[in-house]
């Protein structure tokens, strides 16, 4: 079973919510960033959403954008990427779902990329500037390799393309919290718990939310009403805070912050 | 003056054949739409909302108000003969563009476009600009209906088109200095992007050339086809009979689509697209987008685009910052695949001889991407029989660019 379907089956059975952080390919740098999946598994965290950097991001707020500078900066390829999932892959079990733009999904071509990332251990992807519309290929390339393509779905979604879209999506569903840009808004939208309800009585697959949740009472809160918590532009934050520390400090203390998430998702009380 | 429903709008149908663009605006491969979900029902409500107005009478009657009284159309065919003489080849004439209000092409478009979010509902626009024609263009328009107007661009473009800012201000536009990557055009297209996203629902983007996720590629194209259906009537009142080229400048390509379109069909009229040679071919040093780059997707459409093996955009460079942009229409990519136009390249040094010779034989300075065509015809003409005609579609006014030709030409001014 694909690591996604086996985590949220796992957690489903215990009835908690996962606690899904996200973070940027080489940022600061490969190892560092090798380090923080390992020490994020450690902290309880239930899948990583691995960013791979590209140059013209149009989805990502400005905080993950600088991070995709920064990893480009230091010159890292796809193929490096790649090859940090399989060294992660000899410790850690945990969950990788890549989040890749349209734009490097096509260089890279679908049928290769699904091959390649798969054999590497990564579980699956989202792609951000990807409408279901165009989606069909990546979809079905990735079936064949059991590779979880999960789409996307916002509050400006209308209802015959939610329809469309929890028909598509693979592994689960990214519910887009705010309508707008990753970490640029700081409460929960009330509509949003009727939105979830509404795509939960239509499909079965399990639906995380992410897109604006920076705090741990925000991901507390987010966890009562989804299936997976998404953190991004928080902890891309607290990243770039300690980005001129030894790489130890750094991990551990973006570790104590997932943490920290981890145990507010979690813990519904 | 003719708009775009007065003439039959799938003029090229013949030619691309029934599908062209499909319902989801694909040429070809190229086009579609690459974008976040978020933006998925605005786009679609601005193409019902699009399809709709194209057939409105009342909509085209108001928009042919503005264009005539307002922009100043038809824009002037204009035989250059100091020119002609001089290049010693075909008869050249100038579409005059760059006598619109604005000074350039693309109020064509965002007369069009802000009539759009009129009749959507929206009260507040935002643009992306390059050499900042667009941008004074939405700001004119916005102005002129009383709609909030923000406007992104790059801190680099900012600098070399102070002028251009300074009329958005004047005009009531907010401009937002963008820092990041390049600062220039493709930089200011992602800030946008990302405004619309967390706006959409009061704010209608107005991208300004065609390039986008469909519909803009087909919409904005056909907002600029009144330049090529203008360029009909007047050669054939002028000279009896369609020209044998038309030349135009090539950056997304808004111009050269509404030159090139309502000759698609006229096989006999060769189309030719100038791009940004830059300083020369290596990467970084040009804008030729069509001419050297690949099949890739950017700012949510499938074109041509410069990239490295990694898919990451490469960096451009032309004098020019309305040319100076790594993606390109999907129509152009198309047209070129089908070998129904050509797309070459000049340098920014053949560019700046170009602005200069025209000022001095015509009268007329144009704008530097405008000059870009020009300088290729400087070295197309003498190679074409006397007999034959050439319409150069000059697309704006260079009054803007005074200040970095001056730069250029080691002169402070």
């Amino acid at each position: 079973m694909n690591r996604i379907d086996a985590k949220f089956k796992e957690l489903k059975e215990k009835g908690v919510p996962a606690f899904i952080p996200f973070i940027t390919a080489g940022d600061p740098n490969l190892d560092a960033t090798r380090e923080l999946i390992l020490e994020f598994d450690r902290r309880g965290a239930d899948m990583i959403e691995l960013g791979v950097p590209y140059s013209d991001p149009i989805a990502d707020g400005p905080v993950i954008q600088s991070s995709y500078y920064r990893a480009l900066s230091s010159g890292i390829k796809f193929s490096d990427i790649l090859e940090l999932v399989r060294d992660v892959r000899k410790e850690s079990q945990i969950p990788i779902v890549s989040m890749i733009s349209q734009s490097i999904l096509f260089k890279y071509g679908h049928k290769e990329f699904v091959k390649n990332a798969a054999k590497a251990g990564l579980d699956g992807a989202t792609i951000p500037d990807l409408p279901i519309e165009e989606a069909e290929d990546i979809i079905e390339t990735g079936k064949v390799e059991d590779f979880k393509v999960a789409c996307f779905i916002a509050p400006t979604t209308t209802d015959d393309r939610v329809d469309l879209i929890v028909k598509k999506s693979q592994g689960f569903l990214y519910y887009i919290s705010v309508v707008g840009i990753t970490g640029s808004k700081n409460e929960l939208n009330k509509e949003i718990t009727t939105n979830i309800q509404k795509i939960k009585k239509a499909t079965s697959l399990p639906v995380a939310l992410g897109f604006g949740i920076s705090t741990p009472e925000q991901a507390r809160m987010a966890g009562r009403i989804a299936d997976g918590v998404i953190v991004g532009s928080a902890i891309v934050r607290e990243i770039e805070k300690h980005i001129n520390q030894d790489c130890s400090v750094l991990v551990d203390k973006v570790g104590e912050f997932v943490g920290e998430l981890v145990t507010s998702t979690k813990n519904q009380n | 003056m003719k708009t775009m429903t007065d003439n039959n709008i799938n003029i090229a149908e013949a030619f691309y054949g029934q599908n062209i663009p499909d319902k989801s605006g694909h040429f070809g491969e190229y086009g579609g739409k690459f974008v976040p979900e978020t933006l998925m029902p605005a786009l679609e409500q601005l193409e019902r909302e699009y399809l709709t107005a194209k057939d409105d009478p009342k909509f085209n009657e108001e928009l042919k108000y503005y264009l005539n009284e307002y922009v100043g159309r038809p824009s002037p065919l204009y035989f250059a003969r100091r020119l002609t003489e001089k290049l010693n080849g075909p008869k050249i004439y100038l579409k005059r563009e760059d006598l619109n209000h604005t000074g350039a092409h693309k109020i064509n478009n965002t007369m069009g476009q802000v009539l759009l979010a009129i009749r959507m509902g929206k009260k507040r626009i935002i643009a992306e600009t390059g050499a900042g024609q667009h941008g004074v263009a939405t700001a004119t328009a916005a102005a002129m209906f009383g709609l909030e107007c923000d406007v992104y661009m790059g801190e680099e473009d900012i600098r070399r088109q102070s002028l251009n800012v300074f009329r958005m201000k004047l005009l009531g536009a907010n401009v937002i200095p963008v820092k990041t990557g390049s600062k220039t055009l493709k930089d200011a297209t992602n800030e946008a992007l990302r405004d619309w996203m967390s706006s959409v629902v009061n704010t209608h983007y107005i991208i300004g050339s065609v390039v986008g996720p469909h519909p803009y590629p087909v919409m904005v194209r056909d907002f600029q086809i009144v330049i090529g259906q203008e360029m009909r009537e007047q050669i054939q009142s002028a000279e009896g009979r369609l020209p044998d080229y038309i030349i135009a400048c090539v950056g997304g390509g808004s111009n050269a689509i509404g030159a090139f379109y309502p000759f698609i069909d006229d096989k006999d009229v060769k189309l030719i697209g100038v791009e940004a040679g830059g300083l020369g071919y290596d990467v970084g040093q040009h804008a030729s987008t069509l001419s050297s780059g690949e099949k890739g997707v950017l700012h949510g459409s499938l074109s041509y685009v410069l990239q490295d093996d990694d898919g990451q955009t490469s960096p451009v460079h032309s004098i020019s910052a309305g040319l100076d942009y790594p993606g390109v229409g999907p129509e152009h990519s198309y047209l070129k695949d089908i070998h129904r136009a050509e797309y070459v390249s000049v340098t920014d040094d053949e560019a700046v001889d170009a602005f200069s010779m025209c000022a001095r034989l015509e009268g007329i300075i144009p704008a530097l991407e405008a000059s870009h065509a020009i300088a290729y015809m400087v070295k197309f003409a003498p190679t074409v029989d006397k007999d034959k005609i050439i319409i150069l579609n000059l697309s704006g006014s260079g009054d803007k660019d005074s200040f970095e030709v001056a730069s250029k030409l080691g002169i402070d001014l």
